[in-house]
Formats: structure tokens, C-alpha cells, sequence
């Protein structure tokens, strides 16, 4: 493969018609690279969370993909009404989803610990008012 | 086992994704949380579910699943089985129960 590829995906807040595009486009450039398919599914699940994510809280957002020899940084980054806390954000079952999202079965809380899960490394930044950028790693060369 | 044979064996009705139905089945799993079907289930397997929105077709998708079951006589929404048909990932129906089909799917594929 090339050294380095980069891709970008737009994500509409509130459009849950178009939840999942992005992450199965990157799940199908993963496999055409011959991504491990355990480190693939885990990409997967992981990038899913977050665009769900972003479709539920903000107003909109762009996922960029940034594939290496070494490593998948995905970076979803969103304008929307940030985290105020995010440990609180992390617990599992913790959700300020909308009863609306929720009767859809989202919302349950379990999206951002899915993704540090999955992911072989995570890191949260978010301003109140502003938005939100959760960028996940993936090592490609350790298939733990 | 196939998605047919399922559908054969336990009186499903075929929604969509009639393409898929020679998909191989490997197991099974229940549940109506999208995030839950998300980290927890695994390729090949059927999901059992009463969500009947497009989101299901993208997580069916993404993971691999076999078919999914909506239960108690749910159907689809149209964007649903209209993006079942593209992914050839069969949306299926019954009239019985979550507990009831999960039971008799168990039963099968055990």
C-alpha cells in the first residue's frame, strides 16, 4: 500500500438515516488494504460508536482517517454542546441521550466505553459550547 | 446452516434481502440495545430484535450478521428492507416472541 492515506467524512447531527455511512466506508478501505480483520473489527466498532455519537449530540462533525504502515488514527471531531465531564461520560451506562434517540436503542451509555474498548488508545478533548474530539489508535503491527 | 434453513425449519416470513438467504448462520444473538449488538455480537450470527429502523441494516452490516429476526410481528421500515436488499442481508419475521423464537433458534443451532 502507500506509505500514507488520508480520508475525510462528513457526519449531519440528528441524521440518523445516514448513521453508519462513514464507518462502513472505512471498514471496506481497511479490508481492501488487508487490515487484519480482528484490528478491522475493532476499527469498526469503534468509529461506529463515535459517528453515532456524533449523529445523537452535535450539530455536525468530520471524521478523518489517517492510515499509516504503523498505525489507523481516526480522529471524529464535532462542533456540538461538548462534555462537561467527561469521566462521567466514560462510565458505562452514563448517557444524556434524548428519549427519542434512546427508544431507537441508542443511548444505553455504552458508545464511548465501547470505543476505549476497542481501541488500542483514545483520547477525549471537549469544550462546553464547542465540541468534541475523540481520536482513536489502532496498531497495525502488534495484534493483540 | 444457512439463513434458509432457518427460515424453513422455523416458519419465518422473508421481508427482504431474499439474496442472502445462503448465508452461513453460526450463531445467535438478542437483544434491542444498537450498542449492545455492536461490541457483543459476532459475525454470521442472527440478531433477534423488535428495532425495525435502518440503523439495524448499517450494524447488521458492519458486523457481518447473518439475518436479523424482528419479533412479534414487526416489520421493517421501508428504508430498512430497501438497504437489506443492497447488502443482501435478509430481514426476517415472525409473529412469535422475543423468548419464543430465541428459544426454538437456540434449539436448532445449538
Amino acid at each position: 500500500m502507500a506509505e500514507r492515506m488520508q480520508f475525510e467524512y462528513n457526519v449531519d447531527g440528528g441524521n440518523f438515516t445516514r448513521a453508519g455511512f462513514a464507518s462502513s466506508e472505512i471498514k471496506k478501505i481497511l479490508k481492501k488494504l488487508n487490515v487484519d480483520i480482528g484490528i478491522v473489527k475493532r476499527t469498526v466498532v469503534a468509529t461506529y460508536e463515535g459517528e453515532v455519537n456524533i449523529v445523537a449530540h452535535a450539530y455536525s462533525g468530520t471524521i478523518y482517517v489517517d492510515i499509516d504502515t504503523e498505525r489507523i488514527r481516526i480522529n471524529l471531531k464535532d462542533e456540538g454542546p461538548g462534555i462537561p465531564d467527561i469521566d462521567q461520560a466514560m462510565e458505562e451506562g452514563y448517557s444524556t441521550a434524548s428519549s427519542q434517540v434512546r427508544e431507537m436503542g441508542f443511548g444505553a451509555g455504552m458508545g464511548l466505553p465501547n470505543m476505549k474498548k476497542n481501541a488500542d488508545e483514545m483520547h477525549i478533548t471537549s469544550e462546553v459550547d464547542k465540541g468534541t474530539e475523540v481520536e482513536i489508535v489502532m496498531f497495525l503491527n502488534n495484534k493483540e | 446452516m444457512t439463513v434458509a434453513d432457518v427460515v424453513k425449519v422455523l416458519g419465518l416470513e422473508v421481508f427482504s434481502g431474499a439474496d442472502g438467504l445462503d448465508r452461513d448462520v453460526t450463531g445467535g444473538y438478542v437483544s434491542d440495545l444498537l450498542s449492545d449488538v455492536m461490541g457483543n455480537a459476532d459475525a454470521g450470527e442472527i440478531w433477534i430484535t423488535l428495532q425495525t429502523h435502518k440503523n439495524v441494516m448499517a450494524i447488521a452490516s458492519l458486523k457481518d450478521l447473518a439475518a436479523v429476526i424482528l419479533v412479534s410481528g414487526h416489520e421493517p421500515d421501508d428504508n430498512t428492507a430497501q438497504q437489506s436488499d443492497e447488502e443482501n442481508i435478509p430481514v426476517l419475521g415472525t409473529s412469535k416472541s422475543a423468548f419464543e423464537i430465541t428459544g426454538k433458534l437456540y434449539e436448532l443451532i445449538k
